[in-house]
Formats: structure tokens, sequence, C-alpha cells
């Protein structure tokens, strides 16, 4: 971490975006992370992500549970509503607080312990009802805050600091996700933020529950010779698959991309993401292939990247339920409570 | 004994054969005669197959309470017919089916013993195991109508309501009445002395559920988003609920829907879900039951210490754990009143009766609002599942919610800086500001330490200061909760005090002490913390009966750490076997404290 704190000015330079306002704009506190943590990473490039959609920050909430990676909606725009909720209950207060407000933009930063052990029961049903989010799990194999043991990510034969290698199986976020319907999966590393910042933008824009499992090497607990979640691991068995462009309506497409390599997907808002596919025989809107194409990397030692599994047809939690437009907070208590004379009316049944 | 318009018929059947649709019509009928009546359910925790009653206590006086005596018992349940033999008053009357032959055995002679052959008559008279199992309900119906004198024309009323537009129905089902009703004339003296005469008394009522009423107040209030896991015997409340969301809040044109009913996973993510809901403008709750509380408790000492608002509706159960799950209890009152780890405490309000359940709904919001805290409305199982007469439901339509103090679009424009937690006007309620209004209202919502100011500390001073706030916001919940109920019939040194479903049974208690010469005060608490009305009233008495439905006297602890209650005064009248209390045992266990030298 830094003691010094950044100033609050933005250089005239600064790019600005629809709003006028500058990444400056966007960010948060200081960071109280180690130095180098990979979540510094994810957070720059979340920073990155909504300045570049134009998001009003008020507009946006930013939701996490506890451990490391659930600090992190601290360090970016300041001007957005943040919470902190408790330990792997993350998904329950974002699917109420969507519930309320369908018309934010809902980004939940979690960890491998909050999402996949203590939360895993959230996790899970929050993908069922396919809540309209942005799911960011920082992937570090460890729990950083009671200093070291083994999270459920970790791979078998990873090594700890001290002590025995993990026996466990571990949970993979993004099996896990494709077996239970999420309609956009991605995995990431925290390292590569060229890949990351679109992949991010296209899990904002998607409409339904979007998973970006980003790889975010602890480097206090899990950076050292034998770990399979450090930096240096990561980087050598990355398996770039699918690279994401994203498209507003505004802009023309205007890079030029080869037939059978690239692949635009249209989103429900009228974006679109352009899927640049690295392995052209890979179709990311197959459950069924993707699962395959998983497990087979997977056990060839790779860890498998990009715009995974995307499926826009399915609707979001609202559309499901026939929800009205208006955010459910917000109607006016008029239209909620039937009145006196029809409370009179009702109770010719209990008589 | 028995009298006119005073008479208790237990129904013993089998859980799962549809008998509850023929007691209900037995007691709606005895309801439109004019007569008030008390409904209540004893059933098992199973679909099918094991024992379950139902009790309709005939009460010309109008008391609410459950009765400690059977006059007349319908056994129609082998399994439990020794017991159910057992239970019926000297004097009183038994009913069973002839068809098979009984025991000799299993006899009595203080009773009389009256055999129908029911289910002879309807294999005779109906096709189909079905029907036939479901008409020998309405035939002792029948049978219980000859007894009683019950008006056939009140009955096929309110057969031609329930099947409208099913005339075959009414027809069959009358048919099945008249079975019974017909035999029983025809071989016994009808009525019997014991019978039901025409009243005037319920005229202005309606008999109806704790969790009907509860759902139905929550559409009233306001609410928008309702997040649950099914408990018994609290899932009636959702269930209600959703019916009249479908009811009125749809769009007959659109489809579209102005609320949003979520099932959880579990409490755990309920809880969370209303937290997140409340914490983005919507009025939200969650009904669950004790064993609910206990796995909410992390998230209820969060949104106590970030001060969001919460809705939650226990309907106790008999615990500790599982316990008996379809019998009830006050058996939650310390694990609400302290849920969490640290220092909590948490506003409760006490319904004794599903019109409370209904009345306090709105205010249940508006406390939850305007305090920012989680607030729990503790009915239990005999409020919400059985069935209560209560003066007709009213709705002032002036009302208006009590949003609190959420700062506006405007309001945070104004401001030069906008702070969560700062105690501005001194009641120890800050402002708050929604999400997605005004990026000047924006803050980070923490369970971890914060200052007034809202940011993260681990600064002792800075922590313990909103700590302490929080005991002053405590206060002014004391100053808003609903005043206690309290009788002074005269001056005396005793009293009774309770809360919830004891209200019934204790006022019922207290006329018939007062029979006795014994005159006792009264007092009903509403609500947690305690008002100075109550601390006065326990300070003017010697001795104050507490009377709960619980082992360890909880009430009886909350009113010596809250109030700090003289403990000597506070006796504890205990009842606690999940079965709902009587007036009778309230009696008992105060005359035996007398008899002991206390004060009366």
């Amino acid at each position: 971490m830094t003691y010094i704190a950044k100033p609050k000015v933005a250089h005239p330079s600064l790019p600005r975006n629809e709003l006028g306002l500058t990444t400056r704009d966007y960010e948060g506190a200081v960071s109280t992370l180690c130095a180098g943590c990979g979540h510094d990473s994810v957070t720059a490039a979340l920073i990155q992500a909504v300045f570049e959609l134009d998001i009003e920050p008020h507009m946006l909430a930013k939701m996490s549970g506890i451990g490391c990676s659930s600090k992190t909606p601290a360090y970016f725009v300041s001007q957005a509503h943040g919470f902190n909720s408790v330990h792997g209950r993350m998904p329950s207060v974002t699917t109420g607080a969507n519930a309320a407000n369908r018309h934010m933009t809902y980004i939940g930063v979690s960890g491998d312990g909050d999402s996949l052990s203590i939360g895993a029961g959230q996790f899970v049903h929050a993908i069922r009802r396919n809540l309209n989010m942005c799911y960011i799990i920082e992937n570090n194999g460890v729990y950083g805050l009671t200093k070291g043991q083994f999270s459920a990510s970790a791979d078998i034969g990873s090594l700890p600091k001290k002590g025995l290698p993990n026996q466990q199986e571990p949970i993979d976020p993004v099996s896990t996700a494709l077996s239970l319907g999420a309609t956009y999966i991605a995995r990431s590393f925290s390292g590569d933020k060229e890949q990351l910042v679109p992949l991010i933008k296209g899990a904002i824009m998607h409409s339904g529950f979007a998973l970006v499992d980003v790889i975010s090497p602890c480097v206090t607990f899990n950076d050292h010779e034998g770990s399979t979640k450090s930096y240096s691991h990561t980087r050598e068995h990355y398996n770039h698959v699918i690279d994401v462009d994203y498209i507003q309506p505004s802009e023309e497409i205007k890079a030029s991309y080869k037939q059978g390599e690239a692949m635009p997907v249209h989103l429900h808002g009228g974006d679109t993401i352009i899927l640049r596919k690295l392995d052209r025989d890979y179709d990311p809107t197959s459950r069924a292939d993707a699962f395959k194409y998983l497990r087979d990397r997977f056990n060839a030692g790779e860890i498998t990247t990009g715009l995974l599994y995307v499926n826009e047809a399915r609707e979001e939690m609202h559309e499901l339920m026939q929800n009205t437009d208006t955010p459910l907070g917000q109607l006016p208590y008029e239209d909620l409570h039937p009145g006196s004379e029809e409370l009179q009316k009702l109770q010719g049944r209990y008589r | 004994m028995a009298a006119v318009n005073d008479v208790v018929i237990k129904i013993a059947t089998v859980n799962g054969t549809g008998s509850a649709s023929a007691n209900g019509l037995l007691r709606k009928a005895i309801f439109r005669m004019g007569v008030p009546v008390v409904g209540k359910n004893y059933f098992p925790s199973n679909i099918q197959g094991l024992p379950t009653w139902y009790e309709i206590r005939v009460t010309g006086d109008g008391y609410s309470a459950r009765s400690d005596r059977v006059d007349i018992m319908v056994a129609m349940n082998a399994q439990t017919y020794a017991q159910d033999l057992a239970e019926v008053e000297p004097g009183g009357f038994l009913i069973y089916d002839s068809t098979w032959p009984r025991s000799a055995l299993l006899n009595r002679d203080d009773i009389t013993i009256i055999g129908v052959p029911l289910s002879k008559m309807c294999i005779e008279h109906f096709d189909g195991a079905r029907a036939r199992i479901l008409m020998k309900n309405i035939a002792y119906v029948g049978v219980i109508a000859a007894l009683l004198d019950v008006d056939l024309e009140i009955i096929k009323g309110l057969l031609e309501e329930t099947f409208a537009d099913k005339a075959h129905l009414i027809q069959s089902n009358m048919e099945a009445i008249h079975l019974g009703y017909d035999y029983a004339v025809a071989k016994f003296p009808c009525p019997i002395p014991a019978k039901i005469e025409k009243l005037d008394k319920t005229k202005g009522h309606i008999v109806i559920d704790g969790n009907t009423a509860a759902g139905l107040g929550c559409v009233y209030a306001g609410a928008t988003v309702g997040a649950w896991y099914p408990i018994t015997p609290s899932t009636s409340l959702m269930d209600a609920f959703r019916d009249f969301c479908a009811r009125y809040r749809v769009d007959p044109e659109t489809g579209k829907r102005t609320y949003c009913i979520i099932q959880a996973e579990d409490e755990l993510a309920a809880i969370g879900m209303v937290l997140g809901a409340s914490w983005n403008g919507a009025r939200s709750f969650t009904p669950t039951s004790g064993p609910g509380i206990s796995l909410m408790s992390e998230f209820i000492g969060f949104g106590y210490y970030a001060e969001i608002p919460a809705v939650i509706f226990n309907v106790q159960r008999v615990g500790p754990s599982t316990g008996m799950p379809t019998r009830t209890q006050q058996c939650d009152l310390i694990s609400c009143a302290y849920a969490s780890h640290g220092d909590t405490k948490h506003v409760l309000l006490f319904p004794a009766d599903p019109s409370e359940c209904f009345s306090m709904a709105p205010i249940a919001f508006d406390f939850a609002e305007r305090l920012q805290t989680p607030v729990m409305v503790l009915s239990d199982l005999d409020i919400g599942m059985n069935d209560w007469m209560v003066p007709e439901l009213e709705w002032d339509d002036d009302y208006v919610p009590d949003r609190g103090k959420v700062c506006s679009a405007e309001d945070l424009e104004e401001m030069e800086s906008f702070y969560r937690y700062l105690d501005v006007d001194g009641d120890g309620i800050p402002y708050r500001s929604l999400p997605g209004v005004h990026p000047k209202g924006a803050y980070f919502t923490r369970g971890s330490g914060h200052t007034k100011y809202g940011g993260y500390t681990e600064d002792s001073a800075a922590y313990q200061e909103v700590l302490d706030r929080l005991l002053v916001k405590w206060e002014t919940a004391r100053t808003m909760v609903p005043e206690a109920d309290i009788r002074y019939s005269q001056f005396n040194k005793a009293a009774i005090l309770t809360l919830g479903s004891g209200d019934g049974p204790c006022i019922e208690a207290l006329d018939r002490l007062e029979a006795q010469n014994i005159g006792l005060n009264y007092c009903r608490v509403k609500a947690f913390p305690f008002t100075d009305a109550v601390k006065d009233f326990i300070e003017k008495h010697d001795v104050v009966y507490v009377v709960e439905q619980n082992r360890d006297a909880q009430l009886r602890t909350l009113l010596i750490n809250d109030i700090d209650a003289d403990q000597d005064k506070l006796v504890s009248v205990l009842h606690y076997d999940g079965m709902p209390l009587n007036a009778g045992f309230v009696v008992d266990q105060i005359l035996a404290e007398i008899k002991k030298g206390r004060a009366a």
C-alpha cells in the first residue's frame, strides 16, 4: 500500500468521456492492499471500463462481501454507492438492491473464498435467477486476510508457502457457472489489462448474470514457486482463446476481422461485442463445447481465458418476473395500496 | 360445563383427509349465526397420515383464547381414539364412526357416546374413494349441526358461496350434511341443552388468521420486495402477500407487476435481499420463524450497525433447534431482542391477534425506515395460523408512509458534503441517501468500524462515538413504539403482565379471578423497548405476574434488562408445552401463588 494520497486534480490533457469526466473521476480511495496485489490491477481495469462506458457514477452500485477482494469497491468510483456486506453474502444483497432498482448498474467484487466457500450457495443462486449484474471473482487461491490458507479454488498439487500441497479438487467458478446456466462467462488475468477491460465492459453491458473470473495473484501468500496461481505460473500457462472488442452503438465497426475468427454478439441494449477467436474451432455459444474445451485445456495444464460462453437470449430476473419498468423502490405509494373501500369489499370472504 | 353458546367441539382426524374445509364450514356457520367462535388447528409436521385436530370454541362471551375443556369430541381417527375419549369433559359427547366396531374396553359412562355409521352412509351415497372420504367429513358436520341446532340454511348459503358455479357440489355436500343430520335427529335427542342460539355478536367482525392479515398489511404498507425461505408456521404469510399482490399489484393491461417476491436459497439470503432492497429504497420484508432468525442473525446485526431498514415477521414456533415445528410458543423474545454478535438490540412489536398483525405491518415499515434499523414483528403459530374473530380491519386513506430521513437529490445538491452517520437532530437518527439519486449522496455502507462521517476507522474514540449514538437512537425508539394496553380495574397491589397471544387467555383469566373476588390490574406490552408507562406500571405494584409462553421467562428477563424492573416483584407464569395458552392455566398458577402468600 502507499501512504501518499493522490491529488484529485485532472491533467487538462486527460481524455474525457461523453459525460465530460476523466478516469480520475472514477477513482476511489487509496488501496490498502499489498504492493503488487493483482486486485489493484483489476480495480484499474474496472475504472477504465466504467469510464469508457460513460456510466454515471451515482448510477453504479459497488457490492462486495468480506476479504481482500471485497475491500476493492472502496478503491474505485467514490461517487458511487458501495455496499461492503457480510462474508459470502454479496449476491443476496445485490439481488435485493437490484430488485428495488433495476435501472442501476451492479458490479459485485468477490473472491474465491467469498464466492466458492462461505458464499457458494448465494453465488449459485444468483446465477439461477440470472440476476443482471457483473460479478467479478478476484481469484488467487488463498485467504489473504487470515494469512494464507488454501481456498476452494486451489489446484491439486499447488504448494502453499508453508506445509503440504493441496489435495482437494478445486472448484472452478467458470465450469460451475457454465453448468448453472450463467449467460456471460469470462476468465481473465489481472496482468492482462488489454484483455480484461473489454471483458468487463461486455459483462457490464450484458443483460443477465455475467461472471468474470480473474486470476489475480496474491503477492504475499501465493506467488511463490509451486503455486498454480502465481504471476509466473499464470503467464506460462495462459491460453487466450477469445478476445473481446466492445463496440458502442454509436461507433462503427472499423477493425477488419477475418471470417471465422470474428463473431459479433448483439447485446440487449443495442451494443455489440466482437469476439475475436484465437482458436477458430471454439464456439462460445455452445455450453457443451465450452465445457469440453475447458476440461481438455485444463488437463493439458492450460488456463483458458477470454469470453468463454455467452447467451443473450435468456431473460434476466426482472424480465422473467414481469416486473414493471419503474424501479420498485420509486413507485408512488398511491399505486401500491388498494384503499379502505377495497378493504371493506375484500373482507366479505372472512365473514 | 357446556351451556348455551358456550361449548367446545374438537374434531380428531387424520392429516391429509380434507377435513379442513368441513371444519371451516362448521365454524363459519356458527359465526354467521352471530355467535363468536374461535378455531384452533393442532396439526403434525406431516403431509398425510398423522393425527390432527381442529377445535371450535363457541363463546357467547366473545373470548379469543383456546378453551381448557372439550365438550363434544368427533373421534374420526382410530389412532388417537383412546386419547380423544379421555379428553372429553364429564357430561360431554363423543361422536365416532360406527361403521366399524369399537373396542368395548374403550368406553366411558360419564359421557354420551354417539355412533354414526359415517363411512357406511357415504359409501352408499357417493362414488369414488376421494369423494367418500371428503363427504364423510361433511357428514359429521351434519351430526354436529343436529346436536347443536346449527341453522342448515346458513350452511347451505355457505356452500352456495363456495361452489358458486358448481351446482352439483352444492347438492352433494348438502346431501352429506343431511346424512349426518337426519341420522342424529332420528337416533338421539337433538338438540342437546348446550346448543347454539342466534346472537348478534359477530356483526362488524371477521374471522381471519394472523399470517393472512400480516400479508395484507404488507400490501397496504406499500411493501414491494419480499424475500423468504419457506418455513412453518410463517409460509402462509408470504402466500397471502403473493395472493393479494396478484389481485392488487398487477397491471391488468400489461401484466406488469409492482412487486417482487423472491424465494431465497435460505434465510441468510432472504435477509440479505431485504437489506439490499431497503438500502436501495424499497419497502422490503421477510417472514420467518425461530430457526430462520438464528440464520439471519449476522445480517440483523449488520442492519443495526450499518443502519439499514428491514422488516422481519417472526411467526414463532416451539424451539430450540427444529423443536416442534407445528406447535406454538413465544420462545424467541431474547434471540430477537439481541439477535447477532456484538452489542445490538432491536425494536420488536408484539401483535396479540390478526387484527394487530395487519395494523402493525405499516407501523413496522414506518419504524424500520424512520429508525433505519431492522424491526421485528413477533407473532406466533397460534396467531399466525389459527382462526381468530376480530373486528373488521380498517384502513385510513390518509395514511402516508414515513420513509424517514432520506435526502432528496435537491437536498444533496444544496449540501456542501453529505455525511452518513452524523446525528444532526440530536435524536440519534442520522440522514440517509439512496443510491441512484445524486453523486453527492454516495457513501460506502459497511459493517466494519466507521466514523460518524461514514469512513472506515479503527480509531477507538471514533468507533465508540457511533456506538454510543446508537443508544440515543434506542431511546428515541422507546418514545415511538406503541403504548402498552394498561387496565386498572381498581386499586390493586397485584397485576398480570403479558404480551402477544397471552392477551386473550389473560383477559379471560382476569374475568374468572374477578368472579372469585380477586381483582388484578393488567398490562399487555406491545413493543420492545418498553415504554416508561410499563416501567411505571411495574413500580406501582407489589407483585406482577408475568405470563408468557416459554420456559426461561424471557419477557421477565427483558423487563429486568431493559427497564431495570425489580425482579423480586416479577413472578413468572410460564406455559411452554406447545399448545396455545388457556385461561384456566393462568388462573390456576396465580391462585397457587396467592395460596403461597403472594399478594392478590
